[in-house]
């Protein structure tokens, strides 16, 4: 998603004069086509993430629009006060790009393990909040937004060969997207992860079980319509997010789930420690029961918890 | 002609009238830039007040002297008498520190360390996009305990943003103490310098002085700029000067008298 970024953002910067890009010294071997074609529009601040939003926040008042980028931890965390008391006080478009979600920098540690971006960025009034779940549906949410009038946060995957099945790169800001259907279960996904829910679906099916695959990439907007509608059908949903389970999507769809009284059970898979333990990516998520294996696991108990409760079998 | 309505006589009245009015504090601290803000909007800032992209910016990074701005928007007639006593009110858009959506704010402060950051981003458009206008932040000097402050001290003078300009109203007070008991700064000009910028040390209440010094700037090309500005906290109220409690205390009635009779015989 990343190298997808970076392509998207030359060939726009190609026909928008206002399109920059500041890093905060990071992105060494993807951002470099950017900075060769348009050296005057390319800066790298130095490690120093609070000093780049306020620079871009300047740069979006006289008319342009600043791309900041830096790993999603720092993008996110390090300046919020200046992201919240600049562009989204000034609804000014200054888009962060926070690459590799999760565990997505898995050996490099608690410190790149970004596990509560999406929920930080999505209380934000008027601050929009996009995760991808993969490349194409990357490229298509870059080129619908950019032009939007205030900020945005991107969570962008570092992955650029995965393709979703069945989402055939669409994006439409403030839409879940529905992958595959099915009567026996709803699971809602976001992001990179998105991959596992999939592949977990696969295995249900297997069984005979039948899922409803929602993909959420827009979280602010939150397609609470869609959302509703898709609630309004199943007696139990799964949420899947690399991401702590609270403030992120779990917490939008159970939202969701009580405000409109849909009486959806909803289920959420995600991250609910600290890890506090090295390992890659693969490893990190399958001990927060986010593997392929632990999705389908935490889906087949829901379905059970859910017959017993329902059919009075406990 | 701007001289005479724009006078730091004006600006600290109104400052004592309208915190009296509103019983809130943080005048101390705005008195000490009264001067400094009367030269910026008297004669110094290009179409301030006006939504004309081409305006000089200013930013009040040390955004708890809001009253000494609003004072000024008043006396250049972008708000008027009537706004300006909605001061501190409900339904206002006049708090102690200052907010955008009243017109001539160019940007929202009042946490410290991050309104150089903005200024140095409105610099580095006018450069990209060829034009002359010019960003000016005024920072306080306990305000240089913020690390982000100086991230931005590094970017600016790497790039030569010569159309930057702070001022760093140097009171040498701070909320808990003076600045040299709570982490002393100095040498504080000596540190702007060394980080590469050209350094101007200027009395904050000589109104000739500040006004010549922005005139010598070099605007075009070259490092940023910085005034350090030496300020007496509560300037022109005697019993307030220097006194770290006026911080933070409103003023009571015999207080706000004796106030007002010192600026009128200090009148200049």
């Amino acid at each position: 998603m990343r190298r997808a970024f970076a392509q998207t953002l030359c060939r726009i910067a190609k026909t928008d004069p206002r399109v920059m890009l500041l890093t905060a010294d990071l992105g060494f071997m993807v951002l470099e086509d950017f900075a060769d074609a348009y050296p005057d529009r390319f800066f790298n601040v130095g490690v120093a993430e609070a000093n780049m939003i306020g620079l871009s926040t300047g740069l979006a008042s006289c008319g342009y629009i600043p791309f900041v980028y830096s790993i999603a931890t720092f993008a996110s965390m390090r300046g919020y006060e200046q992201i919240r008391n600049g562009p989204v006080f000034h609804n000014l478009p200054v888009r962060i790009i926070g690459v590799g979600g999760g565990f997505e920098y898995g050996h490099g540690g608690f410190t790149h393990h970004a596990l509560e971006d999406l929920a930080i960025a999505r209380i934000q009034p008027g601050l929009t909040v996009i995760s991808p779940a993969d490349y194409r549906q990357a490229i298509a949410a870059i080129e619908e937004t950019h032009t939007l009038p205030g900020p945005i946060y991107y969570r962008i995957g570092k992955r650029d060969d995965y393709v979703l099945p069945g989402l055939e790169g669409r994006f439409r800001l403030g839409r879940a997207e529905t992958i595959t259907e099915g009567d026996d279960l709803l699971i809602v996904s976001v992001g990179s992860i998105s991959s596992e829910a999939f592949s977990a679906r696969e295995k249900l099916a297997g069984l005979g079980i039948n899922a409803t695959v929602a993909v959420v990439s827009s979280l602010r907007p939150a397609p609470k319509e869609d959302l509703r509608e898709l609630l309004g059908r199943f007696s139990v949903a799964l949420t899947v997010e690399e991401h702590y389970v609270d403030g992120g999507l779990g917490s939008l769809v159970c939202e969701t789930a009580a405000e409109s009284g849909s009486g959806c059970r909803v289920v959420r898979c995600g991250v609910r420690e600290m890890p506090g333990i090295c390992g890659g990516e693969a490893f990190l998520r399958d001990r927060s029961g986010l593997s392929v294996e632990g999705i389908f696991g935490t889906a087949l108990a829901a379905l059970d918890e859910g017959a017993r409760s329902f059919g009075g079998l406990g | 002609m701007n001289r005479e309505q724009i006078t730091p006589y004006r600006i600290r009245k109104i400052i004592i009238e309208e915190s009296k009015r509103a019983h809130v504090g943080h005048i101390g601290s705005a008195l000490s830039v009264a001067d400094i803000l009367a030269v910026l909007f008297g004669a110094e800032l290009r179409q301030c007040g006006t939504d004309d992209p081409q305006r000089d910016r200013f930013i009040l990074s040390k955004g708890h002297a809001a009253l000494t701005l609003y004072a000024a928007l008043q006396l250049k007639g972008i708000i008027d008498e009537d706004q300006l006593h909605t001061y501190c009110g409900d339904n206002s858009l006049l708090g102690v520190h200052p907010e955008h959506h009243l017109p001539g704010v160019d940007f929202s402060t009042g946490s410290l360390g991050h309104g150089l950051s903005v200024g140095a981003g409105v610099a580095l458009a006018a450069r990209l996009s060829g034009n002359d206008y010019r960003a000016f932040v005024l920072v306080s000097d306990a305000e240089c305990n913020e690390g982000s402050l100086w991230e931005t001290v590094m970017f600016a003078a790497h790039h030569k943003l010569s159309n930057l300009v702070a001022i760093v109203d140097d009171n040498g007070q701070q909320a808990f103490g003076k600045t040299k008991d709570v982490i002393d700064l100095n040498p504080l000009a000596e540190k702007w310098r060394v980080f590469g910028w050209d350094v101007h040390e200027v009395d904050g209440h000589d109104f000739d002085r500040l006004q010549s010094t922005l005139r010598s700037l070099n605007t075009e090309s070259g490092p940023p700029h910085v005034l350090i500005a030496k300020t007496v906290c509560g300037k022109g109220v005697s019993f307030m000067e220097g006194k770290v409690a006026w911080h933070y205390m409103p003023l009571t009635d015999d207080q706000y008298t004796m106030a007002l009779e010192e600026l009128e015989a200090g009148r200049t």
